[in-house]
């Protein structure tokens, strides 16, 4: 997402730090110096990730240090977790394959990429499933494993988080 | 300190060549293979054994069997080093009863008894005063078992995770390297020895849900059976998988965990970047133990081999040893 605000005196400072109050990680801290700005102050954009939720405990306690906010950008599906399927993706429907992930609301295929060797070999694939928090990765994981059981894939997934 | 060996296939003959070759105090007093036995109370003929084994097959006399030697010969410690049966546990459970039961120390190899049935086996050696060992049940010569009872003690595991086959990790390896399918992989690793005529055990990931078993009953004390793994192995991988990994540096390897939180065992092929501490190569082993003091300590080394598996019991033995103030 993305923050932009004021900067007078010490606005800076008073932003960046509940952003780390509450677990999250800036990304980018740009400045633009609007040259049509009458009065001389910066705009900055602060590009930011959050926990699930805390958007708008944030947002309060922006206000309470006087950090005038003027504009919150898109939230954006920013955790990704890429597996390797192993099955017969295009015989059992890929597109209701996809659909079970990306009909949840909270996760959605991002990324698909297909090797298909010879008719009747299983086809291997790299999806990207993304969302806005690891539990709903998880959910939609756990999603992905049902599909996998019905339709006979072998799901691979990463050992751990990168 | 005199030990009795049964089992003389190569493990056995890797233990009798270390114990010909260097100076541990080991007296071999008696050996038996499948069809023979031999006991000399005051210490085998080792390069006369080796030899006639070579030759005829047999180690001893076709009369002499272990029951015997576990009952009539002369020796402070079992070597338990037969074949493993992951379903029964026999015959090496029966021997190894037997013989903490005359209160003997054991030392073993055989992966069937001690996760079928450790605790009995422990409340047994602990009633007669004995020390039952089985290092070299789980990742060969890597010293995992001493390492987590004895090196991190006070430590609270929280995870234990990684490569504990060293067949699969031979087949991923050349997947990943040349581009090898599967079946090309594993007939490679068969000519190679590094894999039996039927793959199965390793491949299906049952060897290395067997060792999650073996560290899960003996290290964490839960009451565990090979049906509680969820086991996947590696026979359904396709070669185009590993090449969709690499595209982004990743790569494929069989990993067995413990997740101690959420009492999951659980065996199954997974996505690793190609610079990880646990992508090993070939035949290599490597376990990572996730600790609450010690942090993540992670051991790599050699998980089969005769040599390297007769590491893991000379190592046992010489422990037996120690604890028993150099005696026995």
């Amino acid at each position: 997402m993305k923050l932009e605000i004021k900067d007078s005196p010490g606005q800076l400072v008073a932003a960046l730090k509940p952003i780390s109050d509450v677990g999250g990680n800036i990304k980018s801290v740009i400045h633009e110096r609007d040259p049509l700005s009458e009065n001389g102050t910066l705009d900055v954009q602060i590009w930011l990730e959050l926990p699930e939720g805390k958007l708008n405990s944030l947002i309060e306690t922006l206000k309470e240090n006087d950090v005038s906010i003027l504009r919150v950008g898109e939230e954006r599906f920013i955790i990704r977790k890429s597996v390797i399927i192993i099955g017969h993706l295009m015989h059992t429907d890929l597109s209701d394959t996809v659909d079970r992930i990306d009909g949840t609301g909270y996760a959605e295929v991002g990324e698909l990429s297909m090797v298909m060797p010879a008719i009747n070999e299983p086809t291997s694939a790299k999806m990207t499933i993304k969302s806005d928090s690891v539990q709903d990765i998880d959910r939609a994981m756990a999603i992905l494993q049902e599909v996998a059981e019905q339709k006979g894939f072998l799901i691979i997934e990463p050992l751990e988080g990168f | 300190m005199k030990i009795a060996i049964l089992g003389f296939g190569s493990v056995g003959r890797g233990i009798a060549n270390i114990v010909n070759s260097k100076n541990t105090g080991i007296i071999i007093t008696a050996v038996a293979d499948s069809k023979s036995g031999l006991i000399e109370n005051n210490g085998i003929d080792l390069d006369a054994v080796l030899e006639n084994k070579k030759k005829t097959g047999l180690c001893g006399k076709e009369n002499i069997t272990p029951d015997e030697i576990i009952e009539n010969a002369d020796y402070d410690v079992l070597v338990e080093v037969t074949p493993t049966d992951a379903t029964t546990g026999e015959p090496a459970l029966g021997y190894i009863k037997k013989a903490l039961g005359a209160g003997k120390h054991v030392v073993t190899s055989n992966k069937g008894p001690i996760a079928l049935e450790y605790k009995a086996l422990k409340e047994l050696a602990d009633k007669n005063g004995c020390l039952l060992k089985y290092e070299a049940t789980v990742c060969g010569a890597i010293p995992l078992i001493h390492s987590l009872q004895y090196g991190l003690a006070g430590n609270e595991i929280k995870k234990i995770y990684g490569v504990f086959n060293g067949t699969c990790n031979y087949i991923l390896t050349r997947m990943a390297d040349e581009g090898l399918t599967y079946k090309q992989a594993l007939l490679e690793a068969r000519e190679l020895g590094y894999a039996e005529a039927d793959p199965t055990y390793d491949v299906k990931g049952i060897d290395a849900a067997i060792k999650l078993v073996i560290l899960a009953n003996t290290i964490l004390g839960y009451d565990k059976t090979l049906q509680d793994v969820e086991t996947e192995g590696i026979d359904r991988l396709t070669s185009e998988a590993l090449l969709l990994a690499a595209e982004d540096d990743l790569t494929i390897r069989l990993i067995g965990e413990i997740d101690v939180g959420k009492k999951i065992l659980r065996v199954s092929p997974r996505v690793l970047p190609k610079n990880h501490t646990l992508v090993v190569q070939d035949t290599l082993n490597a376990v990572t133990a996730e600790t609450d003091l010690a942090g993540d300590v992670t051991f790599i080394g050699k998980g089969a081999g005769s040599i390297e598996t007769a590491s893991a019991i000379i190592s046992d033995l010489l422990f037996i040893r120690e604890c028993n103030g150099g005696r026995s």
